[in-house]
């Protein structure tokens, strides 16, 4: 039998011509095996240039991802949204990317709105439900809070809601296309701003789609600092949201002082490069800055004291039972839907997926020192509240013993030489990376020279941005910003 | 003489009530470990709106222009009823707490329309969320108001208030718990609704006023911190005690006591959640319930106090 399904590792580049080309009813009928197997579709795009459809399916219990190239029937191909929701929002950006139609898809139409579309941003289609006492409230793009812009439209019964649609794209920036077309040097500063907050969780991915495909091999204790930096980030983010949703309830205290301790946070990813946010860390080959003794010191002294400090002030939270009572009642998402729609990260591990990029596909120094992963069972507010509340602290725990680990490393001796080897041509490469959100897929295919043809982007918040939607029906639409606020995902990052 | 005497208790409530909101503001930020605004804070937002000039909606009527001014209006001359000094109001008649609970009434009827004027699906959201909870909170008040009087063997809100027998009867138990419960729902404050959300979607009594700037947007924030001290003031006149002294110091201690419930005002709104919207039913409910029995004992007069 003809192998027609690609195996490959995170990270692991392969020849584009290793990789079967299947006919569009075979390509389809292998998709939707791969699916009901109930494996995550991490990156499903079409690549114009040889008209192929390619997936990648990610399975997290062998480590292994899947990758399937079909073509395409004159412009057309069959939708797998009927039977696995997961692909819609795929199919949605390869319809407006490509303008390949997804014949039987139920709600086609752009995910974004490039100036030459003919789709206008803001415009229906929209979903509609009628009846005498049913009400649709449209909030944004303009929002009340500081917050970016997006549209939500409510079908609502009173206070009941019967669908949320989602309607984002203001963000666009067209950053995968500059990508495509820039220089590296350039390509850095982009990927730093695909999702402001998850800056180091994207440059990892980019660098690491670098440097796997020029054979580039990064030290250890860089290793170490780029782990350090990316649950630094996860800590500053999770400390900030948990702070947010206090504040939504009305619950003053946690809320004034996460908010506090979230900027110290992210004052230790400062010490270590002179950015907040830790732009200009990660450069491909390493880090772009030295760290001394000096900053692990001060560094393991200022983690320790914060962790403490968010622990009083989130005691303070789980331990009021009105709180409890408000998160636990809503915004549930549980195991079946959030499988079917394929979500990822905290939101999913509350929900009961035990799936975790830096485990189950281990990259950089999560290959050596392994993490543990946290989990709850039924995915309401309060559980992924809860998740994220453990994974502060997993998180911690960790970065204290890499710095540990750091200290008693010899940084000097083992720099490397660099040798600029070129970049393997015509190659298709994924790089999985879990950000504080999620699962963070890069894909990129290279062209005869070694340049990049293709760059795909998916933020975390590509995938969960539907099961925001999904944990909302038959809520009250007054329970909107909390549950909101437990997903907490990004516009810039869903709109590129 | 009684013509000034109608005057005080406005006069008053236009001094002090946005710094009894004030206070309430501080506690807030002292218990979340914040600084906060200054005491005063409440004023310099008046007067910066005040100031201001005002913009209107074209999809509004003249209904949303003339609104904040009678909800402002109506809002204060409930006040009149009320003695706050603690000797005739100038306004003390039979059946006057009818007449200051639909003056409140009524001023929030021109706050719901003037809400639904604008066209706008929070507003809309708001207006009806303020009729459902009024509709439930206002036969809880009048049990409330009516046993305080039955106490007092009058039929007068004031002349309950100035009769001392309130204070240490049953029915300031009976009373002061459901009162305060509704003090917190028709002043839109935690557990009911968040006065500090940005959160649209949540808003009782905030989205109701989105649309309205400067000067009506003043009157209404006026109109808000006026009723939350009237509510106030009936709490403190229903608990204070028998006092010995002259008018200054009863006075005085009239006012620590407003300050004490703004205190709790403070450090329920720190401590609790909102909870969620469909459970604010139950709990004026319970808050029906409470003053329901302290009527059936006063009336059937089972416990001799």
């Amino acid at each position: 039998m003809k192998k027609i399904i690609t195996t490959i590792h995170n990270n692991e580049p392969i020849p584009l011509n290793k990789i079967p080309v299947l006919n569009p009813g075979e390509f389809t009928e292998e998709l939707g095996a791969l699916l009901s197997s109930k494996y995550h579709l991490s990156a499903y795009f079409a690549d114009l240039q040889n008209e192929l459809l390619y997936a990648v399916c990610s399975d997290a219990e062998k480590g292994l991802l899947y990758v399937l190239a079909g073509k395409v029937d004159s412009g057309q191909f069959i939708s797998l949204t009927p039977r696995f929701p997961q692909t819609q929002l795929f199919e949605r950006e390869i319809f407006e990317e490509t303008g390949f139609t997804p014949v039987g898809h139920p709600w086609l139409k752009p995910v974004r709105f490039p100036p030459n579309s003919k789709y206008k941003i803001g415009e229906p289609p929209f979903f509609k439900m009628e009846g005498d006492e049913i009400h649709e409230v449209a909030v944004g793009p303009v929002h009340a809070g500081v917050i970016e812009p997006g549209h939500f439209r409510f079908q609502c019964h009173g206070e009941k809601v019967y669908h949320l649609e989602i309607s984002l794209g203001y963000q666009h920036r067209g950053i995968e296309k500059k990508i495509v077309s820039g220089s590296n040097k350039k390509n850095l500063y982009l990927i730093e701003t695909a999702a402001g907050d998850t800056t180091i969780g994207h440059t990892t991915a980019y660098t690491q789609i670098l440097e796997y495909l020029t054979n580039n091999k990064v030290s250890i204790s860089d290793n170490i600092v780029r782990s350090v930096a990316l649950e630094l980030e996860r800590c500053a983010n999770h400390v900030g949201d948990i702070g947010a949703l206090a504040g939504d309830a009305g619950f003053l205290p946690t809320h004034a002082f996460c908010g506090r301790i979230r900027g110290d946070f992210l004052n230790m990813t400062a010490l270590l490069c002179g950015n907040r946010f830790g732009r200009g860390l990660i450069v491909p080959g390493g880090i772009g800055y030295q760290i001394s003794d000096s900053i692990i010191e001060e560094l393991s002294a200022k983690i320790k004291k914060g962790l403490k400090e968010f622990l009083d002030a989130s005691k303070l939270m789980f331990d009021n039972p009105s709180i409890v009572a408000r998160f636990q009642s809503i915004g549930e998402l549980n195991l079946e839907n959030s499988i079917d729609l394929g979500i990822v990260g905290p939101a999913a591990r509350a929900a009961g997926i035990t799936r975790d990029i830096r485990q189950d596909f281990a990259y950089g120094n999560y290959r050596f020192s392994s993490i543990p992963v946290s989990g709850h069972i039924r995915g309401n507010v309060y559980e992924r509240a809860y998740v994220r509340w453990l994974e502060v602290q997993v998180s911690v725990k960790y970065i204290l013993d890499q710095l540990n680990k750091l200290n008693n490393s010899d940084k000097t001796s083992e720099k490397s030489d660099n040798k600029e080897s070129r970049p393997k041509k015509n190659s298709l490469i994924v790089s999985l990376v879990e950000g504080w959100r999620g699962q963070i897929c890069h894909t990129a295919i290279t062209d005869n020279e070694g340049n990049f043809r293709k760059y795909k982007i998916y933020d975390p918040s590509f995938y969960n941005w539907f099961g925001l939607a999904q944990a909302l029906r038959n809520q009250q639409i007054s329970d909107f910003p909390l549950c909101n606020k437990s997903f907490n995902l990004s516009y810039c990052g869903h709109d590129l | 003489m009684k013509i000034i005497l109608i005057f005080i208790s406005p006069l008053a409530a236009l001094i002090f009530s946005p710094l009894f909101s004030g206070i309430i503001n501080k506690v807030k930020a002292f218990i979340s470990g914040r600084k906060g605004q200054p005491l005063l804070q409440v004023y310099y937002n008046l007067f910066k709106l005040f100031k201001k000039g005002t913009i209107y909606s074209s999809t509004t009527s003249w209904i949303f222009r003339i609104s904040p001014v009678l909800i402002f209006t109506f809002t204060l001359a409930a006040t009149a009823f009320i003695p706050v000094l603690q000797i005739h109001t100038g306004a003390l008649f039979k059946g006057d707490f009818i007449l200051m609970l639909y003056l409140l009434g009524i001023s929030r009827f021109f706050l719901i329309i003037s809400a639904m004027d604008t066209g706008s699906a929070f507003e809309g959201m708001g207006a009806s969320r303020e009729a459902f909870f009024s509709a439930l909170v206002e036969p809880v008040m009048f049990i409330c108001l009516i046993n305080i009087m039955k106490v007092a063997h009058t039929d007068s809100l004031a002349a309950a208030l100035l009769d001392p027998m309130t204070s240490n009867s049953i029915a300031m138990f009976f009373s002061a718990i459901p009162l305060f419960i509704l003090l917190l729902v028709e002043n839109a404050r935690i557990p009911f609704d968040d006065p500090s959300t940005h959160l649209e979607l949540t808003m009782i009594h905030e989205v109701m006023i989105l649309d309205n700037s400067g000067p009506s947007l003043g009157m209404l924030e006026y109109a808000a911190s006026i009723k939350l001290w009237l509510f106030s003031l009936i709490l403190a006149l229903l608990v204070i005690p028998e006092l010995p002294f002259g008018l200054l110091i009863k006075t005085i201690v009239l006012g620590l006591i407003m300050i004490i419930i703004a205190i709790i005002v403070g450090i329920i709104e720190s401590i609790m959640a909102r909870s969620q919207l469909f459970r604010i039913p139950q709990i004026i409910f319970g808050a029906g319930v409470i003053s329901f029995l302290g009527f059936f004992i006063i009336t059937t007069d089972i416990l001799v106090w």
